[in-house]
């Protein structure tokens, strides 16, 4: 194996892993591009409700049974599955008790439209959260254990029977999950009577509501489908990745800074957002210490924002 | 009201008994906790200098913070330097980083900025732990223990962040007060109309995150002493960037009152709770910590200040406002400089019959209708704005094209056109909200195309918006006086400007009502007025009659007349023909982005083109039968 094997080894292991991670971050990012894009709401508690679908993810898994009868290799996925409802029903009541009181119509009158409530209300609630799942679950390292992410897929030996890709099956299934969600939701958002509604909310709230759309259930349904769709991918990410009451600040960040890169507005772009920090974040440990990997989706996250301020996919919309 | 001098007495008073409080407590703990209530207070107030007041929420205020505290540990530690010297370094250090950080990141708005400002610290986070500086430590000193702030009686550091809060509360105070104040106000409420006001937004939001730099870093520098230890997250961390978050905006965002009512609620709860239940039940303090913000938000929406404030001004709203020099001078006036034109509303019909225009019956000019326009105007001949050739496309579309005309001292000029012709983006490029593809702009002998707002309205282009951008909590006579600070050297000048303007549009009378209670029609006039307290040669004015009813628009009309009677030359956009054909001495007319035709009142009104593009070829067919 010649030094040119190993280093093309490593870069395309890394761009492997960089995609499946990305998937991952994608749909995430997805979650909050929901949210954020169509009702202009900064959600740091975002981070929290991936937490919190981890967790529900966790219990359904083990305290329901779902382990003994279905098993450690599919048994996490009927769990996420399970999970997706029961957090669509928590982003629901949590914005129809506090969020929409401080957005929508009622905010036009606040100072900055209500943003300095909205964020500072996000915050109140991912206190809550944090502290409470602590409170709830202890503040101990848990994980959803699956044979599937401790093996791999082997792609390869290619390149004269030298070159192998390893492709772990956890993350490998985690990914392909997270395509068919995004495929779903783009049917969804872009053919349904609802995905109208929701893109007409998003484009003109006041518009929408004399064309007869109850713009504050629409944003009702963005939130809860903006919340359950980051737990899903939280209840991913668990079955590869142990995580704690306070996981979620490790990425509120990492899904702003795609929903970012994507355009803000475009849901889309947000998983185009999502994979591109993935795969710089990955592709980063070729060159960088692994402390900098971090360091180098900020830094590349604020070339891109200052070169392109609309975002990689967004358009710009500011009027005088 | 005798404002001033209470609620410095009230501020010392406080901090006083805050002082006299905090020594009586012996317990290191509690006295830890009152000078963390004063460290984040001068956090917040940081924070508040450039969010605040510039409306641009920054995630990333523990970047200038954690410098600070690094800075002061590692010079310590390596080339013994006192914090007494590496706190005002550490905010010349804090002041530095903002304007690297501003200068990018200004380019951004809105979300774009407030979630840019996140990457800031946290990739100085991963650096320093890279750079393995993962728990720092004040190294002891048993000797000048004293020149190296180590104080073996807390009380002392109480002290001086005590010290540290005052100054920072006086600075934020004159700030808030001064031109600067003013300036970053005005930013918050429109970025556009504040450079249109002559405001150079970009030198003001520099100075603002440099100095609010400055407070951070200090701040910073002085809590790593307090603590003795520097981890990465506990300076650099999302928290600390929430922390300032959080106490500005639970007290009160936009005031200096606010971090500080944050600061003395929200730190001692959490503190407080974290030492009674923490142990026994971990995360309990959190909990109720997060709850009692959610529910105070939820009942005072933009913060505790606002809320008591908002509520004792209701209660006294019946207790007519102070009485200061301005409206003093200006109430007897106000009758006087109500122009003659305005007398004359009352029976229109006599003045001007209704041009041919609007009337489906419209008469070639007999010599009855001349006598009912205006009185022509000697005008003169002298240029003061030269438009050559302008145009500006957008993608494939030509929104102008080739535009050319003049604008003499002293005339009304008329802009009009249907919708899309291209009137606002005109304008836009005569201000300099947009650069030109080509053509000049000519003002006083050089070609000021392409420049910025704010140095064309220093150049005496001054310009009002078609939507309304009044700072809705300012007064009337503040609002104005944000538009005086282009020409005035000082804040008298400024208020003087601004008490003449207030006297020209004839609203002495509501001088000191908050923009927020103005009638549209008074809100309209204050526009003007904040316009012609920049004392410009030309005053641009967009649709400024739009949304008046018709008693309300003759009401401006008569406004703008007296402006014009009194010198002001006058370049106006408006769709109602039937105002415009009173007001003007000469029509520019447009359509499609091109000028279909330039000339007179009597003439424009007649003109079969013009019929044409307003009112469609079918319309002018049918009465062109009459």
């Amino acid at each position: 194996m010649t030094e040119f094997q190993i280093l093309t080894e490593a870069f395309l292991q890394a761009l492997v892993a960089g995609l499946l991670v990305g998937a991952l971050y994608g749909l995430m990012c997805v979650g909050l591009a929901i949210i954020f894009g169509i009702m202009r709401v900064i959600n740091f508690a975002q981070g929290d409700f991936m937490m919190l679908g981890m967790y529900v993810t966790y219990y359904i898994f083990i305290g329901l049974g779902v382990q003994t009868f279905v098993g450690s290799q599919f048994g996490p996925y009927l769990a996420i599955l399970i999970s997706v409802p029961v957090m669509f029903v928590v982003g629901y009541l949590v914005h129809y008790f506090l969020i929409s009181r401080v957005t929508g119509s009622r905010t036009a009158a606040l100072d900055g439209e209500g943003h300095y409530a909205q964020l500072i209300l996000t915050l109140g609630i991912a206190l809550v959260l944090q502290n409470g799942s602590m409170m709830l679950f202890g503040p101990q390292l848990v994980s959803i254990r699956t044979p599937l992410s401790s093996s791999a897929w082997e792609l390869g030996p290619m390149w004269g029977d030298v070159l192998s890709i390893f492709v772990n099956k956890g993350r490998g299934i985690s990914a392909l999950i997270s395509l068919a969600i995004i495929g779903l939701l783009a049917v969804l958002i872009g053919r349904t009577r609802l995905g109208k509604s929701l893109r007409a909310a998003a484009d003109n709230p006041v518009a929408s509501s004399y064309m007869g759309i109850d713009v504050t259930r629409a944003y009702r349904i963005a939130f809860a489908l903006g919340t359950c769709i980051t737990a899903l991918a939280g209840g991913l990410l668990a079955t590869n990745y142990p995580f704690h009451p306070f996981v979620g600040l490790e990425f509120v960040i990492i899904m702003y800074a795609g929903v970012v890169l994507g355009g803000i507005g475009s849901i889309l772009g947000a998983f185009w957002g999502g994979m591109t920090i993935g795969l710089v974040q990955q592709l980063a440990s070729l060159v960088l210490p692994t402390q900098l990997q971090n360091a180098a989706i900020f830094v590349f996250f604020l070339l891109i924002v200052t070169l392109r301020p609309q975002g990689l996919f967004g358009r710009v919309s500011e009027r005088t | 009201m005798m404002k001033r001098l209470p609620s410095s007495f009230v501020m010392l008073l406080v901090a006083a008994i805050y002082f006299g409080v905090a020594l009586s407590v012996d317990n290191a703990y509690h006295q830890l906790i009152f000078t963390l209530v004063l460290v984040w207070a001068c956090f917040g107030l940081s924070w508040n200098m450039l969010s605040g007041y510039t409306g641009l929420v920054s995630f990333g205020h523990a970047a200038f913070f954690g410098l600070g505290a690094y800075a002061t540990v590692l010079a310590q530690i390596h080339l013994n330097i006192s914090p007494w010297i590496m706190i005002p370094v550490s905010g010349l250090i804090g002041a530095a980083a903002g304007l690297l950080v501003g200068l990018p990141t200004f380019r951004l708005r809105g979300h774009y900025f407030a979630l840019s400002m996140l990457a800031y610290p946290l990739a100085l986070l991963y650096v320093a732990e890279w750079l393995g500086l993962q728990e720092v430590t004040f190294p002891m000193k048993r000797v000048d223990a004293a020149w190296y702030m180590q104080f073996s009686d807390p009380r002392a550091y109480t002290a001086i962040a005590l010290g540290m809060l005052l100054l920072f509360v006086q600075l934020t105070r004159y700030i808030e007060r001064s031109r600067f104040g003013m300036a970053l106000i005005a930013i918050k409420q429109n970025e556009a109309a504040a450079e249109a006001a002559g405001i150079d937004t970009l030198r003001w939001k520099l100075k603002a995150i440099a100095l609010s730099g400055a407070i951070a870093g200090a701040t910073g520098a002085f809590y790593s002493v307090v603590l003795l230890v520097v981890t990465p997250s506990s300076v650099f961390g999302m928290l600390v960037s929430a922390q300032a978050l959080t106490v500005s905006m639970f007290g009160g965002v936009g005031t200096v009152w606010g971090p500080i009512i944050g600061a003395a609620i929200l730190i001692p709860l959490g503190e407080i709770l974290h030492a009674e239940l923490g142990s026994t039940y971990p995360g309990i303090q959190g909990v109720i910590l997060g709850i009692a913000i959610i529910t105070v938000i939820l009942l005072a929406p933009e913060g505790i200040y606002w809320k008591v404030r908002d509520r004792f001004r209701a209660r006294r709203s019946m207790v007519p406002s102070a009485v200061d020099k301005l409206a003093d001078n200006s109430v007897p006036d106000a009758s006087l400089i109500i122009p003659p034109p305005l007398a004359s509303t009352s029976s229109p019909l006599t003045r001007s019959p209704e041009p041919p225009l609007t009337a489906p019956t419209a008469t070639p000019a007999t010599p009855a209708a001349t006598a009912t326009a205006p009185p022509p105007r000697d005008l003169s001949t002298d240029v003061v704005m030269d438009v050559r050739n302008i145009s500006k496309r957008f993608g494939g579309l030509k929104a102008v094209h080739d535009v050319s005309f003049s604008v003499r001292r002293g005339m009304i000029l008329g802009i009009i056109g249907p919708n899309g012709a291209g009137k606002t983006t005109l304008f836009n490029l005569l201000n300099g909200f947009l650069k030109p593809d080509q053509g000049q702009v000519i003002i006083k002998g050089n070609d000021m195309a392409g420049r910025k707002p704010h140095v064309l309205c220093a150049l005496g282009v001054g310009r009002t918006f078609q939507i309304m951008r009044p700072f809705m909590r300012l007064s009337v006579a503040q609002n104005v006086k944000v538009g005086a600070y282009v020409k005035a050297e000082n804040d008298a000048q400024a208020d003087a400007y601004a008490a003449q303007a207030v006297q020209r549009l004839g609203l002495s009378d509501c001088a000191h009502q908050l923009a927020s209670t103005l009638t549209t029609r008074e809100l309209r006039l204050m526009e003007l007025a904040r316009a012609v307290a920049g004392q410009p040669d030309i005053l641009l004015l967009d649709e400024t009659l739009a949304g008046l009813g018709h008693d309300e628009s003759e009401d401006v009309v008569a406004a703008i007349r007296s402006l014009s009677q009194q010198g002001m030359t006058i370049v106006i956009i408006e769709h109602t023909m039937k105002a415009m054909v009173r007001l003007v001495d000469e029509f520019v007319v447009l359509d499609h982005g091109e000028v279909l035709t330039v000339g007179k009142p009597d003439t424009i009104t007649r003109d079969k083109r013009v019929v044409e593009a307003y009112l469609g070829k079918k319309w002018s067919a049918q009465h062109a039968a009459d």
